[in-house]
């Protein structure tokens, strides 16, 4: 008895405040734009019994779907998403790579303290993160400011409202999730192996790629996963540091729900990135759980 | 133990210097005269005093506080006993939905869950507010929690709550009085991470606020989103310096405690 | 002083103090336990004994109350307890990982027990003092768990499993985690505390000595199964089958057939080889099959043929000196190898046999067993 109650109250809050939801998110994809309030129709009436349901039903349809693929605002969205979530991905690895390894290498004394010094930022606001890159990335920004000042440009380089500015606010934001699975991935690895490696005629640069780089890839997998998975739905990057240039689908749902209040479509939109994000979310899953078996 | 060359002291000072320059200037910037944030025209605290007077700004930090607050507590209460259940209760019906739906909310786009959340407190016809938003920050970060304090559990040494059982406590007393003050630490951690995690969210907030409240964030954003302003620089200041201090001094605490336990191990050895 | 011996187990009248009656457990498709009987009788210190996967941790943690027998009863002082959870057994049990509470000091941890019974504060007391002092603890008190060495931990774990003076006190591998020394000294601690308690004591073990030294009666299990249920010296002495013959000290198996009938037969093990003479338990038949047990240190070596029962010779292909012993490995003709063990009396430079040469090796007609398999 005192289980049941146990599994029932977080249960059935997870079913009330999760699971239910994204049913609506569902039916309201589904459901036509209707310009009363709520904007949509059909409502299940539930008191119509047996006919309501299946008018309710029989409203049902896949326009939403097909307007999607119509307008190519949309389509476009996803693929930009999808480029700039593997691109900065890409990026955030090249950087997290060398900070992970060396971070490892470093003498024990030192590891928690730079350990800390990673986790540090995750613990302040996000939005203060990619805040702080808007008064760097300006025109007059302190960037193009310390540029003009050695001479290295005469023009004040436009990198706000672009994506690049948009990379360069993944890869700040995003990078100690990189670095975190790397280094502990680099930090199990016994230090004999790469003088056994050495011994058998190994130089520096074959050891690291034959021995260091395979045995992280695991951490490396994890990394990818938790830098890519989030960037493809993220909004506050792109609307704060991109502009109106940059299309990415967190944005596009946003304004579809609050600017054009079109719920039907905004539905719609979730649907289909939920739809893109289960098959990294997949992979990350079996790479985990692989992972877990081999440490047994 | 190899030479730490001069390529890992590069990467290392590049990449700290990556991840904490633009927060520097953002302090930096913080205490300057001008409106101008970017271009130095003295030292000022002038924009904390008129931050300070803003009431607008005092009214979001008290209904952000006062969502985190109950927010983190209720996630943790929830995000505890999912914990015990994913790691404790066994097999039982549903189980894989169960611990779907605690991964879930880790991995979503924050859009959609906001979204999907908003949309059922319009279906029940709910006022959307601080309440609206304590619910949703409560799921996602009760799913925290939950990660968290199950990866404690796991590693818990089960035999210790059997032995509480063998000396005569019911069930509930040998989690009140066994596991509970074992995996405080865990539990602790947890409710700060959804005490962040709650101060810190833009997008879920958007959606399931109202007009009656506006917490932090959204304050924050809606100010930024027409270009950076000194008073929102002093703002971020004061959140860094909170947040520095907090960590600094739990990681004191803890490798303290920690320096306390081997020293006493040590010397337990020794007595034998 | 004639000293009555303490054997409960073979007076009719004894009731025991614990009943398995046709007990089964099945985890899924396995099956831990095997329909198996077992009485356990007040006062005893009574081994479980077996490799790991036997099911003598099951047995013992049936007996706790963390699992429920799936066909079958157990019952406690006539009692059934099957479904009597844990918390208000009066069987305490001390776990092999110790469990002590973190958190808790010394003290608290002997008290929590006391405690969970609302025992007057002046009672808890007296009763924690007085598990301190059995146990040699009172200036440990205050410490915490982490802040002891391991055989003073493993004290903690027993005064805490004792304190509310159980009717049975169950121990789960209870030295596994000390080293040798700690370990032989502790064994002697343990047979010292349950004779000044009178609790009854049901100890799981693999290690064999172990077993041996503390218990007054052994259950060897194997497989769910109970294999021989007998005092240590019966165990060793009179195996019931070479399971048992072999995990139980050093043994020499030799396959062979029974020559005549009864209870005093040959064993014909090899061919053109004089039988050996050996006293069954039970009578045999004419050309069983049997196996003949016997343990090396009954088995003598001799350069020149000695006058006993069974003289067989050999070569001597191995010796390992241990020191106080030395076992001699004997090839006997037909390949058949024997080991048999010598006292080394005489010191290294004056004993005379050496690899590589043609020995005798003798026992008498007794100093074996007969195992039908």
């Amino acid at each position: 008895m005192r289980r049941f109650v146990l599994i029932a109250i977080p249960y059935l809050w997870l079913l009330a405040l999760f699971l239910v939801p994204f049913l609506i998110v569902l039916k309201i994809s589904l459901s036509d734009i209707a310009l009363s309030r709520p904007p949509y129709a059909p409502q299940l009436d539930l008191a119509a019994g047996w006919e309501g349901l299946k008018s309710f039903f029989s409203e049902l349809d896949f326009e939403n779907f097909t307007f999607l693929t119509t307008d190519d605002l949309y389509w476009k969205a996803y693929l930009s998403s999808l480029k700039i979530a593997a691109i900065s991905t890409a990026l955030t690895l090249c950087v997290g790579y060398p900070v992970a390894y060396a971070m490892a290498r470093a003498p024990e004394e030192w590891r928690p303290t730079l350990l800390m010094l990673v986790i540090l930022p995750f613990w302040t606001s996000f939005l203060i993160r990619v805040y702080s890159w808007m008064g760097i990335l300006s025109n007059e920004g302190v960037l193009n400011q310390v540029l003009l000042w050695l001479g290295i440009i005469d023009t004040p380089l436009q990198i706000m409202n672009t994506t690049t500015a948009v990379y360069i606010g993944v890869v700040y934001t995003y990078l100690p999730f990189m670095i975190l699975p790397i280094y502990s991935a680099l930090e199990k690895l016994d230090g004999s192996l790469l003088e056994a490696a050495e011994d058998l005629g190994c130089s520096r640069l074959e050891a690291f790629w034959l021995v260091t780089w395979p045995l992280s890839r695991n951490g490396i997998i994890a990394g990818c996963f938790l830098v890519f998975i989030p960037t493809l739905g993220e909004f506050v990057i792109p609307s704060l540091l991109g502009g109106s240039d940059t299309l990415m689908i967190g944005k596009v749902l946003w304004e579809e729900f609050f600017s054009n209040r079109d719920w039907p479509v905004a539905s719609a939109v979730a649907v289909v990135l939920l739809l893109i994000l289960i098959i990294p979310i997949i992979l990350f899953q079996r790479n985990e759980q692989k992972q877990r078996e081999a440490e047994g | 133990m190899r030479r730490f060359s001069w390529f890992n002291t590069v990467s290392l000072t590049l990449g700290f210097a990556f991840l904490y320059l633009p927060m520097v200037l953002l302090v930096f910037y913080s205490f300057n005269e001008s409106r101008l944030v970017t271009v130095w025209a003295g030292f000022s605290t002038k924009w904390y005093g008129e931050l300070l007077r803003d009431q607008a700004f005092l009214d979001a930090a008290w209904v952000t506080v006062k969502v985190a607050v109950f927010s983190s507590t209720l996630a943790t209460v929830l995000g505890t006993m999912a914990a015990y259940v994913l790691v404790r209760a066994g097999r039982f019906h549903g189980r894989t939905l169960f611990s779907g739906m605690i991964y879930a909310p880790l991995v979503m786009p924050e859009v959609i869950t906001g979204l999907a959340l908003l949309l059922l407190f319009i279906g029940i016809n709910l006022d959307r507010g601080v309440f609206t938003i304590v619910l949703a920050h409560t799921t996602f970060a009760m799913c925290y929690v939950s990660v968290v304090v199950s990866s404690r559990l796991t590693t818990f040494d089960k035999s210790l709550e059997e032995a509480a059982l063998d000396l005569g406590c019911s069930p509930f007393e040998a989690f009140r009085l066994v596991t509970l003050p074992i995996i405080a630490p865990a539990v602790i951690s947890g409710w700060l991470l959804a005490f962040t995690l709650s101060l810190d969210d833009l997008v879920i907030a958007s959606f399931t606020t109202g007009p009656s409240a506006t917490t932090l964030p959204i304050k924050i954003f809606s100010a930024v989103r027409l270009g950076v302003s000194p008073q929102i620089n002093a703002l971020s200041t004061i959140m860094i310096a909170i947040v520095t201090v907090g960590v600094i001094t739990a990681s004191i605490l803890s490798k303290r405690a920690a320096v306390a336990q081997r020293r006493d191990e040590q010397a337990a050895i020794r007595a034998e | 002083m004639a000293q009555t011996v303490f054997a409960p187990w073979t007076d009719p009248d004894q009731k025991p103090i614990i009943e398995f009656r046709n007990v089964t457990k099945s985890f899924g498709d396995f099956t831990a336990i095997h329909d198996l009987s077992l009485n356990i009788y007040e006062r005893e210190f009574f081994a479980l004994l077996g490799p790991s996967g036997c099911g003598k941790t099951t047995m013992m943690r049936m007996l706790a109350g963390f699992e429920t027998a799936t066909s079958g009863d157990i019952y406690l002082s006539g009692k059934d307890i099957g479904h009597v959870p844990p918390n208000q057994r009066p069987v305490n049990m001390m776990f092999q990982s110790y469990a002590l509470f973190p958190h808790l000091s010394v003290w608290d941890n002997i008290a929590f027990g006391l405690r969970r019974e609302s025992k007057d504060k002046a009672f808890i007391g007296d009763r924690v003092e007085e598990m301190l002092r059995l146990t040699r603890l009172t200036k440990f008190a205050k410490r915490k768990p982490h802040q002891i060495s391991g055989g003073q931990r493993q004290r903690v774990a027993l005064a805490r499993s004792l304190a509310k003076a159980p009717k049975l006190l169950l121990l789960d591998e209870p030295l596994g985690a000390l080293d040798r020394k700690l370990r032989e000294q502790t064994q002697f601690e343990l047979m010292d505390i349950q004779e000044k308690t009178g609790t009854t004591f049901v100890i799981v073990t693999h290690d064999q000595e172990e077993a041996m030294t503390v218990a007054s009666r052994i259950a060897v299990m194997d497989e769910g199964n109970l294999v021989q249920v007998a005092t240590p010296a019966e165990i060793y002495e009179a195996p019931n089958s070479v399971y048992v013959a072999d995990f139980i000290g050093d043994v020499n198996i030799i396959e062979g057939r029974a020559t005549q009938p009864g209870t005093k037969t040959g064993i014909a093990w090899a061919e053109g080889q004089p039988p050996i003479l050996a006293t069954p338990a039970k009578s045999v038949e004419a050309g069983q099959s049997v196996h003949f047990a016997i343990r090396p240190e009954k088995v003598t070596i001799d350069v020149e043929r000695p006058d006993r029962p069974n003289t067989f010779r050999g070569k001597v292909i191995d010796i390992a000196y241990l020191g106080n012993i030395s076992t001699y490995h004997v090839e006997l003709a037909g390949g058949q190898m024997i080991k048999a063990q010598m006292v080394n009396a005489r010191r290294l430079a004056n004993r005379h046999i050496t690899w590589e040469d043609e020995v005798w090796v003798g026992f008498t007609d007794t100093a074996g067993v007969v195992l039908e398999e």
